[in-house]
């Protein structure tokens, strides 16, 4: 495989984006700040005459004077590498977009692009402030869709991003983390052993050079590309205003599938993906859902081996179920002695039925028992 | 004419001998005190003068020099009164005692010649025995902690004026009565019945106790984790004669001493804005801080999450070697701390729960405040237990098992551990060798082995696990663990035990 490579002039464009990255802000903040990715559309000197019109010459001047040599050492320097919109390795799925990135900085394992397909990638998306359940699917969307060889797309945010990432890196698939800022700056910092991970394995990739610090603009900007990278948008959970929205009406914009994770209709964080459903969205309740809606029902199925349960831990997993979160509470349900309870909430943990939080708060994983699983209807195939 | 005498000085818990010598000669009048005395100390000169006049004895118009030696060791308190007035009147004359030198005394005086308690008397009373002497003359208040002590005469005495009577043997004091130690708890104490409902956290509770495992329990507020530490004082076996000893011994040095000693283990609760030379111990002199005042006891901190850092960090050295050190410029002393912790969190800064819609913290804000229960003592917790509000049926629903109950299947659980590992020994004592060296039945060796090849837990937690099942197996009178034990023990862990 030929490495990635980049023109110059592409590369400049990064390097302006980066330096306009103040004054978009203050023409895109608020309402506006969605509309960064239109502003995007614009050639190199539109764009600086609408975001910077009194320092426009300076900083055309300051981009036009760097040389090729001075950005691949900068590149070199970060352990970034660029593949710009005439390269090979570019992904194809980006050319749909008419705002496409010219250039992806990229560091981490750049034969991640080469070859991506819409249809090889999907992208995860939600609220930052998630709740178990929509960190539990995601994780779960993240693990099987890589495990079925799916490049799975996020932003590294909180939440629901860093879930679907882990998820991923826990089948040991593949997993593509596009920022809002350098590829080599982790942000949000706390997940900074996540975008070490997905370095060593996967591949972090930005439109900024390395060392641009995100502004709130750059957000919407690095959702487009998101959109643009996979064939379909899941939505895990978001509130009805929320950034992800922007990445699947962006996502809708070019014609990709979109899809969401169905919540609970009284709860806020589920409202966003409750609508898209509403909406027409499809429906996902599994990563089979994601591919069947992709590539086609039936194209590629999922194996999920379930070991089969004792009648005491259907029992259990039928109050966690249906609501009861901690020890306390499936005891009390179930009718168990406190210590009976904790062995089979242990039990079913170790099964992968049931994850538990730090704090000891159980939530029902997407796996089902084999009884369940075998009374699933068949897939109705749509008429197309 | 020159005259000694013994008494002692606090420093930290233990007594340090001290000699008070006192010359009496002629010159000008002049009464000075030398040998690094504090200022408590230096103030004997006026009490010591004004008890001896009203006593109906004769202050010397002379040159008086009392020295305190080792004259390098720094002394404080007031306790050194007795012991000065007793050796200014032996060297003015006014005293005969040729048994002096074999006597140790401690007391403060007030102006009239009335003794007043000091701190400490028992450390004292026990110095005195360990420096051979006959007998410690304790103001009256002190008699009852000093008679605690086997092997060493003492006398309680009311006033000074009573010593020229009992060196002369005219007086022949009995021996006070011993402060009675209370070894369980007094009835009418809160129990464990209040908790209603709320199986899991009593079944944690229980095992936590039966091994004198560390627990943290994660909750809303108000969801009964208070409730439940400070019942656990009376789920936790009797105090031992010895450990009750090494209690008193503490609340004496610290002044707790007054009315008696509280019944039963200690519990202490430290708000959480204390800072670490509070929690552990510090300070010039060094004073003993809460842990040392919760040994053999529980030590409650509740709002983990909102202690000082360094409070926290400071606490785990002693948490893992069961004393505190503290070095300072004039030496280094060893407090004991052996206590267990429990402490309480809110899940996220608001209590709710990132998980609870109504929530409103930002996600950087309950990171944050996750971090700092992952961080500062998170690896020193054995049992995390999820709290959560108990329901209307539970509030209102009968009362649950009494503290008594419970505490004779926690004392049950506690003898098996004593015979495997020795007296006065708990599981969550146990060394790595040791926990690897319990029996485990094959099926939860599997269960143990499998969560260890996944990575979902560290040889730390592997240990740790091991530890907690073996307790389980004692409470439930297993001389093996089994695969149910070990299911129990797993679901307790913490899950952050990367």
């Amino acid at each position: 495989m030929a490495e990635p490579a980049a023109c110059a002039d592409c590369l400049r464009r990064s390097w302006l984006l980066a330096a306009l990255g103040p004054y978009v802000e203050k023409i895109a903040t608020g309402e506006v700040g969605s509309r960064s990715p239109e502003l995007l559309r614009l050639s190199n000197e539109e764009l600086v005459e609408v975001a910077a019109p009194k320092a426009a010459a300076q900083v055309l001047g300051r981009v036009a004077a760097l040389s090729e040599e001075r950005m691949v050492a900068e590149l070199l320097a970060a352990e970034c590498w660029a593949c710009c919109r005439h390269d090979h390795l570019y992904p194809h799925s980006l050319h749909d977009a008419p705002d496409a990135p010219w250039a992806l900085i990229g560091r981490g394992d750049p034969r991640l692009l080469d070859g991506l397909e819409p249809f090889g990638a999907v992208t995860i998306v939600g609220a930052r402030r998630a709740t178990a359940y929509g960190r539990e699917v995601a994780r779960e969307l993240g693990r099987e869709l890589a495990a079925a060889g799916i490049v799975v797309v996020s932003g590294l945010a909180f939440g629901i991003d860093a879930c679907s990432h882990r998820g991923a890196l826990d089948a040991a698939g593949r997993t593509i983390a596009v920022l809002g800022c350098g590829p080599d700056v982790p942000y949000p910092a706390s997940n900074r052993s996540l975008w070490r991970r997905i370095c060593e394995t996967g591949a972090v990739v930005s439109e900024l050079p390395p060392g641009a610090t995100p502004w709130r603009w750059t957000f919407p900007a690095r959702n487009r590309i998101m959109a643009a990278l996979a064939g379909m948008t899941v939505v895990v959970e978001a509130a009805t205003r929320s950034g992800s929205l922007i990445t699947t009406d962006l996502a809708a914009d070019l014609g990709r599938d979109l899809g969401a994770v169905p919540g609970p209709v009284t709860s806020r964080a589920s409202a966003g993906p409750n609508g898209l459903l509403a909406a027409g969205a499809h429906v996902v309740r599994d990563a089979q859902d994601v591919l069947d809606a992709m590539l086609g029902p039936g194209c590629r199925q999922i194996e999920r081996p379930a070991p089969k349960l004792d009648p005491d831990l259907e029992a259990v997993l039928a109050a966690v179920e249906s609501g009861a979160c901690s020890c306390d509470a499936v005891a009390t349900a179930t009718g168990l002695t406190a210590a009976a309870a904790a062995a089979a909430l242990s039990r079913l943990e170790l099964l992968d039925y049931l994850s538990c939080s730090n704090l000891g708060t159980y939530s029902r994983t997407t796996l089902l028992p084999r009884s369940a699983a075998a009374s699933t209807p068949p897939p109705i195939v749509p008429l197309s | 004419m020159l005259a000694t005498a013994k008494t002692f000085t606090l420093d930290g818990i233990s007594a340090r001998p001290v000699q008070v010598e006192v010359d009496v000669h002629k010159g000008l009048p002049n009464y000075t005190i030398v040998g690094l005395p504090d200022a408590a100390v230096r103030e004997a000169r006026e009490r010591v003068r004004a008890a001896l006049v009203n006593c109906g004895f004769e202050f010397p118009l002379r040159r008086i020099v009392v020295n305190l030696a080792p004259a390098s060791l720094r002394k404080a308190g007031p306790g050194m009164d007795l012991a000065i007035a007793a050796a200014l009147l032996s060297a003015s004359g006014q005293l005969q005692w040729e048994r002096l030198s074999r006597i140790a005394l401690a007391g403060e005086l007030a102006l009239d010649g009335t003794t007043r308690p000091v701190q400490g008397a028992l450390a004292m009373a026990e110095a005195a025995r360990e420096g051979g002497m006959e007998t410690i003359v304790l103001p009256a208040g002190n008699g009852a902690e000093g008679a605690l002590v086997e092997g060493i005469g003492v006398v309680a005495i009311e006033s000074l004026g009573r010593l020229p009577d009992l060196a002369a043997g005219r007086w022949d004091p009995p021996r006070p009565e011993p402060l009675p130690l209370q070894l369980e708890a007094a009835p009418g104490t809160p129990d464990l019945a209040d908790l209603r409902g709320q199986p899991h956290l009593r079944h944690a509770l229980e095992v936590a106790a039966a091994g004198g495992h560390s627990l943290l329990m994660v909750g809303p507020p108000g969801a009964g984790k208070s409730l439940a530490a400070s019942r656990l004082p009376s789920i936790l076996p009797p105090l031992a004669p010895v450990e009750a000893l090494e209690v008193a011994r503490i609340a004496s040095a610290c002044g707790r001493l007054g009315d008696g000693l509280p019944p039963g283990r200690p519990f202490r609760a430290p708000h959480h804005t204390i800072s670490a030379a509070g929690l552990i111990g510090g300070g010039t002199p060094p004073r003993a801080g809460e842990a040392t005042l919760a040994h053999r006891g529980v030590l409650f901190l509740d709002e983990l999450c909102e202690f000082r850092r360094d409070a926290l960090e400071a606490l785990r050295a002693p948490l893992e070697a069961g004393e505190v050190s503290i070095s300072r410029a004039t030496g280094r002393r060893t407090l004991p701390c052996r206590f267990m912790l429990v402490a309480a969190a809110n899940p996220c800064p608001c209590g709710r729960g990132e998980s609870d819609p109504d929530c409103t913290c930002a996600p950087y804000d309950v990171q944050r405040y996750q971090g700092k229960l992952s961080g500062a003592l998170a690896d020193r917790i054995d049992v995390l237990a999820a709290v959560r509000q108990p329901s209307a049926a539970e509030i209102g629903g009968a009362p649950g098992e009494s503290s008594a109950v419970v505490q004779d299947r926690v004392c049950g659980a506690r003898e098996r551990q004593e015979r495997r590992l020795g007296p006065g020994r708990c599981n969550a004592e146990m060394t790595p060798a040791e926990a690897r060296a319990c029996a485990l039945s094959e099926e939860a060796a599997v269960l143990l082995a499998d969560l260890y090849e996944r990575q979902r837990l560290s040889g730390r937690a592997h240990d740790r696990a091991l530890r907690l099942a073996r307790t389980i197996a004692d409470l439930d009178g297993a001389e093996e663990i089994g695969e149910e034990q070990m299911a129990q023990a797993l679901q307790m862990r913490r899950r952050d035990d990367g």
